[in-house]
């Protein structure tokens, strides 16, 4: 790496001759580490995945949770250090609260999002912090504006999407993501579809044991964020199951 | 205790001299700002008299939940002002909370009780707040509150269902608490609950007749009551949930005043 033994990756707060912040850079490589994390925006409505890598046998099912409500209508899921993550989760949840209080409306996304990608962007300026080691997505859906998804990077940089994905496995996922018509699908389909990706780009010799996280955002839930139900989590899991499966009978009957 | 001198007027610690910490006369620092010999009297509390009011709250405990009714006026002392001010809240699906007294300060903790519902389903633990819990909490608030000299000038009534079984409980302002299978607050402890006890006294109640007692009790006390309302909201909980209905008008008829003759 050209950056190790030049002193510039030292601090936050120095460019390297060549222009580049290489804290920023090493953060972003903290999160390429991560289970991979997808967002899919339909045209009812946000869908998250996540493939939450379970590093010990001894966790309890459930611990480390990926998803998070930022408020009732918006949602959150993270990749990469997930202490730096709940931290950026923290501070959306106050800046949510806050901006209740203060126009007793729910926060609009692209204001939050706003908010959020400046309190990042905060730490990759100073020599005394260092950059979150985390991406997030954050999703809503409401009547007016309809469905709304922005992914932030430790950069601070941030953008709305169509679909996007960060965490390991990201080309792979996107690749599957670009040949969806996502503009004409509902929740209902997206969940099964980023169930699929997820089971799909998971490296079963890398990484041996993941849990599915699925969480939506759509007109059906009133515009509220909410885990996926079980009974439909476990379909759109057992549907995945079986795509995979039928793609590796096809594989050895190719040979 | 003469020797303590005035306590709220005591004499300056240092005299003939710069006070201590504004020797250099820092801007921004405290003691810099003008003079500070305030007393105690120079204080004076502008918010302890409620501005806005609403009347009555009325709870009644039924065998498989509870009934919380209110209309939806607004007083400005006695003149009528708003007509619809709603104060029956569904706080979650097991909890509701009706507020009588100052609008301004129900609209203020309603707005702090909200926030905690959001706060707690971002948990997302699947913990949901009691409302024994609620009832706890609003004496702590209307207690300190009342401690501060500045009280929240309401009256609450909390209802809901906990462990299977139907809560009713009240705070008033300053955080006086009970539980109770009937209550009534302002006039209407005067003239409902009479009348919600002694059908209570007949027997149990189920859902329906004491929906038909409540609202027979908006009736008698919006005849009696001169800053009541014919319009008002009535809400439900059961362990099947909470529901608000849209505020409904109450039929009065003023011929039974027929002792009432206007010259």
């Amino acid at each position: 790496m050209s950056s190790i033994g030049t002193g510039y990756d030292l601090s936050a707060s120095q460019f390297s001759p060549d222009g580049r912040v290489f804290q920023v850079e090493y953060a972003a490589k903290a999160v390429e580490n991560s289970g991979t994390v997808i967002g899919l925006r339909g045209k009812d409505g946000v869908v998250f995945a996540v493939e939450k890598l379970v590093t010990s046998k001894l966790y309890e099912p459930g611990a480390n949770k990926r998803i998070f409500h930022t408020d009732e209508h918006v949602g959150m899921a993270v990749a990469g250090l997930i202490s730096d993550a709940r931290q950026i989760v923290e501070t959306a949840r106050s800046e949510a609260s806050s901006y209740r209080s203060q126009y007793g409306a729910p926060v609009p996304l692209k204001y939050l999002n706003e908010r959020v990608s400046m309190y990042m962007h905060a730490y990759t300026l100073y020599s005394a912090v260092r950059p979150y080691g985390c991406s997030v997505i954050m999703g809503t859906w409401s009547e007016y504006e309809g469905p709304q998804m922005f992914m932030l990077e430790p950069s601070g940089v941030s953008f709305s999407y169509f679909g996007c994905a960060v965490g390991k496995a990201k080309q792979a996922a996107k690749t599957e993501i670009e040949k969806l018509k996502l503009a004409d699908m509902s929740v209902k389909n997206l969940v099964k579809e980023a169930a699929r990706i997820i089971y799909l780009v998971h490296d079963e010799l890398k990484d041996k044991q993941f849990e599915l996280e699925l969480s939506w955002v759509s007109k059906d839930t009133k515009g509220r964020h909410e885990m996926v139900p079980k009974e439909v989590a476990s379909e759109a899991e057992n549907q995945a199951k079986q795509a995979l499966a039928d793609i590796e009978d096809s594989d050895e009957g190719d040979m | 205790m003469a020797f303590m001198g005035d306590m709220m007027n005591p004499a300056p610690l240092w005299h003939n001299g710069p006070s201590p910490g504004a020797f250099y006369n820092f801007p921004g620092n405290s003691s810099s700002f003008g003079h500070t010999n305030h007393t105690a009297q120079d204080f004076k509390a502008h918010s302890a008299n409620p501005i806005t009011t609403t009347t009555t709250v009325i709870g009644l405990k039924f065998d498989k939940g509870c009934v919380i009714a209110g209309d939806t006026l607004g007083s400005y002392g006695s003149l009528a002002r708003f007509r619809d001010c709603p104060r029956v809240l569904k706080v979650n699906d097991l909890t509701l909370l009706g507020s009588g007294g100052d609008y301004a300060d129900y609209q203020y903790l309603k707005d702090i009780i909200e926030q905690k519902i959001i706060d707690e389903q971002c948990i997302g633990d699947g913990l949901h707040l009691k409302p024994r819990s609620l009832h706890c909490w609003l004496t702590r608030v209307l207690y300190n509150k009342r401690s501060k000299m500045d009280p929240l000038w309401n009256n609450y009534i909390v209802a809901g269902i906990q462990d299977g079984e139907p809560f009713l409980g009240t705070v008033d302002k300053l955080g006086t608490a009970y539980e109770d299978a009937t209550i009534a607050t302002g006039l209407g402890a005067y003239m409902a609950t009479p009348l919600l006890r002694n059908a209570l006294d007949k027997g149990p109640l189920d859902e329906e007749s004491a929906k038909a007692l409540v609202r027979k009790c908006m009736e008698v006390l919006f005849y009696r009551d001169a800053r009541s309302f014919p319009r008002y909201q009535l809400g439900v909980v059961t362990a099947a949930g909470v529901t608000v209905e849209e505020p409904v008008e109450l039929k009065h008829d003023w011929s039974l005043a027929h002792m009432i003759h206007m010259k």
